[in-house]
C-alpha cells in the first residue's frame, strides 16, 4: 500500500524508527484496517500513548488528537478520556515495556472495567527505547543487556490475561501475519468493550543483534516459523510451546461496557 | 434534583465543604485511591457527582487517579484528584506531566504524619517543600492553604479557578484536622461565586503552547488535532528531543508564567504588619492558634502582627520582607521539622530573627499558650 494514499492519516512528520522495525509495520496496517472500515481521516478518535518507541506510533505522527503521556499511564489517561467522551474512539499504543511492564494493573484494570478502548500493544519482547534491557515478555534464556547471561524469569502471556481479566476482545499476531492483524485491528475498532491487539513484532536493533538474528528479514522468518494457532498448541507439550508463539483470537464476545455501566448509575443518580 | 449546595449557612466538615465546592466550581470528573484522611471526599462526590451529571470513579492507584484526571481534563471537564501524603508522593510524576502540558486541574493533599505511612490518622503539616519540589525538573506550583471550613470551601473554588485561569496542576494543601473538624461556613449566592473556565482556541488557531502567558485549549474532539506531550514540545505539541532554545523557551514560559504572578496569586491574612515587633507566619492547622496567642500577647502589650498565608507558592516575599521591616523577631509555628521557617529565613535575609515553632507525631497541635510563651519570650531577646 502506498503512504500516499494513506497521507490523510498522517502529518508531514516521518516515523524515526530503525530500518526494518516492526512498529512502522504496525503503524502501516493499523493505517490500513482504519481506511478499510471506512474513516477518511481520524475524526472522532483520540489515541493514548506512552513512552517507548511503539508509542511514538500515534505522537505526532498521526493528523489526530494525540496524548502522549508518562510511561505506562496511557491506559489511565485514556479512562478519563472515554469516561468523559464516552462518543469518542479511544486508542491506545505502547509496548510491551510501557503495558505490561510498569504499566500492567492499568492494562488489567482497564479489562476488568471493560473500558471500551482499543489497546495495541507492539510486543518486540524487549525494552527497545532504552537499549535493550530485558522484558517481562522476554523469552527465557534470551540475553539483553541486563541478562548477560541469559534470562532466568518467566514471560507474559499477555493476551491470554486480558481474556481472563474480563476484555471483550483478545487476540495475539505477529508482524508476519499482515491479513490476520488487519483483520483482528478491524474487529478490535468496532468491538464494545476493551480490546485488545498484541502484536509480537521485531527490534533488530535492541532485541535481535543479541538474539543472534542477522536482520529483520531473519527475525520476521523467525516469528512466522514460531507461531502456532490454538489447534497446533493443544498437540503440543508444555515445553514445545515455551518456544512458540500462540496467535489468534483469545476471546470475542458481547459485555456491557464501562460507559454503559456509568450510564445506569447516573440515572439512579438522577433520580435520587 | 440538587445539584449544588444552596447558599446560605452550613455545618459541615472539611473534606464536605471541599467536595461540594468542587461541585459548584464546575468539577465534573473525580477519580481518586481510598487513604486517610482523604477518602470522605471519594464518598461524597460517590454519591453527589453523578447527582450533578458528572463521574467519580475509584481507580487501582494514585498513578492512575492523576492519569485520567489529567485525561478528563483534556477530554474538556474540571477534574480533581484527593489524596493523602503516600499518594501525593505516587502523583508526583504526573504532577510534572500536567505542568509541563498545561494541564488544569486541582489535587487536593489532606496532609497526615509522614514519612512513609508514618500515623495515618494524625495530622501533619509535613508536605510543604514537596508540594513545591515534588515533580523532577524545573518547575513551579501553585499551592493554595486553608484553615477552616469556610476556606475548604473557598480556596477548593479557586483553586479550579486558577487551574483554568492558568493551565496548570493547583494543589490544594490541607491538613487531617481542617478536613475532619466541622464548622458553620457561608455559601454566597452562587451567582455570586466568581467561575474561571479556560479560554477556548478559535478554530482557526493552531498554536496551543505558547504565547507571553497561557494559549486557549482546545479539547480532544474538537477536530483540533491536539497533540499532548510531556516531551519538549514547540507551540504546536510537536516533540522535539534536543533542540536547546525549544527546551529553555519552554521551560522558562512554564516557569514565568507562575513566578511572573506572584503578586496575583498571593492570597494571605495580614493583621497590625506595619505595627508590630513580634511577627507571626503561619498557614493551615498551625494558624489556628495564633489568633488567641496574639490576643494574649496584647493583652499584655505586646504588639504582635500576623501573615497567614493562603496561597503558600509561590511564596508572598514581598509581604513577608515587608513585615520584617517592622517586626525584629518573626516566629513561624508548623506542624513539620521546619519548612515554611527556611522560606522566611531565606526572605528576611537577616532583617529578623526567625524562631521556629515545631510539633510533630500524634496530631497534636501547637497550642496558643506555647505560641504566646515563645512570643513572650522574643521580646525580651531583642
Ligand atoms: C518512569 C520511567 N521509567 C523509565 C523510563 C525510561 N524508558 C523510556 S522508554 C522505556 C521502555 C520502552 O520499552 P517498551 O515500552 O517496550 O517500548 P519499545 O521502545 O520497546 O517500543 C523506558 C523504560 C521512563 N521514561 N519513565
Ligand atoms: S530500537 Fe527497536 S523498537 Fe525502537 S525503533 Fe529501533 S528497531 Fe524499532
Amino acid at each position: 500500500m502506498s503512504k500516499a494514499s494513506l497521507s490523510s492519516y498522517l502529518r508531514d512528520i516521518r516515523f524515526p524508527f530503525c530500518a526494518g522495525c516492526g512498529g512502522t509495520t504496525v503503524a502501516t496496517v493499523f493505517l490500513k484496517a482504519v481506511q478499510e472500515l471506512g474513516h477518511k481521516d481520524f475524526q472522532g478518535f483520540v489515541f493514548c500513548s506512552g513512552i517507548g518507541c511503539a508509542s511514538w506510533i500515534p505522537s505526532p505522527h498521526f493528523k489526530a488528537d494525540s496524548i502522549h503521556t508518562t510511561h505506562g499511564r496511557s491506559i489511565p489517561v485514556a479512562t478519563g478520556v472515554k469516561l468523559v467522551r464516552p462518543d469518542l474512539k479511544v486508542v491506545v499504543f505502547g509496548g510491551d515495556g510501557d503495558l505490561v511492564g510498569i504499566g500492567l494493573s492499568h492494562l488489567i484494570h482497564a479489562a476488568r472495567r471493560n473500558l471500551d478502548i482499543t489497546v495495541v500493544m507492539v510486543n518486540n519482547m524487549i525494552y527497545g527505547m532504552t537499549g535493550g534491557q530485558v522484558a517481562a515478555t522476554t523469552p527465557m534464556n534470551v540475553k539483553t543487556t541486563t541478562t548477560p547471561y541469559g534470562g532466568f524469569e518467566g514471560s507474559l502471556d499477555t493476551a491470554r490475561l486480558v481474556a481472563t481479566a474480563g476484555a471483550s476482545y483478545a487476540a495475539r499476531w505477529t508482524t508476519a501475519h499482515l491479513v490476520q492483524l488487519r483483520e483482528s485491528i478491524k474487529k478490535a475498532l468496532v468491538t464494545k468493550g476493551f480490546s485488545f491487539v498484541e502484536v509480537v513484532s521485531q527490534c533488530p536493533t535492541a532485541y535481535g543483534r543479541r538474539a543472534g538474528f542477522k536482520n529483520a528479514g531473519e527475525m520476521l522468518l523467525w516469528l512466522k516459523e514460531q507461531s502456532v494457532t490454538f489447534d497446533e498448541a493443544e498437540q503440543l507439550s508444555e515445553r514445545e510451546l515455551e518456544e512458540k508463539i500462540v496467535v489468534g483470537e483469545f476471546v470475542s464476545r458481547i459485555l456491557p461496557t464501562l460507559s454503559e455501566r456509568i450510564q445506569t448509575v447516573l440515572r439512579k443518580a438522577k433520580k435520587q | 434534583m440538587v445539584n449544588h449546595l444552596t447558599s446560605g449557612s452550613h455545618f459541615m466538615r472539611g473534606n464536605e465543604a471541599l467536595a461540594e465546592a468542587a461541585i459548584v466550581a464546575g468539577c465534573r470528573f473525580f477519580a481518586a485511591y481510598p487513604i486517610t484522611p482523604a477518602s470522605e471526599i471519594s464518598e461524597h462526590l460517590a454519591k453527589r457527582l453523578p447527582q450533578a451529571g458528572g463521574i467519580m470513579i475509584q481507580m487501582e492507584d494514585e498513578i492512575a487517579s492523576l492519569a485520567s484526571v489529567i485525561g478528563a481534563s483534556w477530554a474538556g471537564a474540571k477534574a480533581m484528584t484527593a489524596t493523602s501524603g503516600p499518594g501525593f508522593s505516587l502523583m508526583q510524576e504526573n504532577i510534572g506531566y500536567a505542568f509541563m502540558t498545561e494541564t488544569p486541574c486541582v489535587i487536593a493533599d489532606i496532609q497526615r504524619a509522614g514519612p512513609s505511612t508514618g500515623q495515618a490518622t494524625k495530622c501533619g503539616q509535613g508536605d510543604v517543600m514537596q508540594a513545591r519540589w515534588g515533580t523532577h525538573g524545573d518547575y513551579a506550583s501553585i499551592v493554595l492553604s486553608p484553615n477552616s471550613v469556610q476556606e475548604m470551601f473557598d480556596l477548593t473554588v479557586r483553586a479550579f479557578n486558577l487551574a483554568e485561569e492558568y493551565r496548570t496542576p493547583i494543589i490544594l494543601l490541607a491538613d487531617e484536622i481542617i478536613a475532619h473538624m466541622s464548622e458553620q461556613m457561608v455559601v454566597p449566592p452562587l451567582e455570586e461565586i466568581t467561575i474561571v473556565d479556560r479560554k477556548k482556541p478559535k478554530s482557526t488557531d493552531k498554536a496551543f503552547f505558547d504565547g507571553d502567558g497561557v494559549a486557549p485549549m482546545p479539547s480532544v474532539g474538537e477536530g483540533f488535532n491536539v497533540t499532548v506531550t510531556g516531551s519538549t514540545h514547540d507551540e504546536f505539541g510537536v516533540r522535539f528531543t534536543a533542540d536547546p532554545k525549544i527546551h529553555r523557551v519552554l521551560v522558562t514560559r512554564l516557569v514565568e508564567k507562575i513566578r511572573s504572578n506572584v503578586e496575583l496569586l498571593a492570597d494571605f491574612e495580614a493583621v497590625n504588619v506595619d505595627n508590630c515587633e513580634v511577627g507571626v507566619v503561619s498557614y493551615g492547622c498551625a494558624s489556628r492558634a495564633v489568633y488567641e496567642a496574639v490576643e494574649m500577647a496584647q493583652d499584655r502589650g505586646i504588639k504582635v502582627g500576623f501573615i497567614r498565608l493562603k496561597t503558600i507558592w509561590p511564596f508572598p516575599e514581598k509581604a513577608v520582607e515587608e513585615m520584617a521591616q517592622k517586626a525584629k523577631n518573626i516566629i513561624v509555628p508548623e506542624m513539620n521539622l521546619q519548612q515554611v521557617f527556611f522560606e522566611v529565613q531565606r526572605v528576611v535575609k537577616g532583617a529578623a530573627r526567625v524562631t521556629p515553632v515545631n510539633k510533630i507525631g500524634g496530631g497534636e497541635m501547637v497550642t496558643p499558650e506555647e505560641l504566646f510563651s515563645v512570643i513572650e519570650g522574643s521580646v525580651g531577646e531583642r
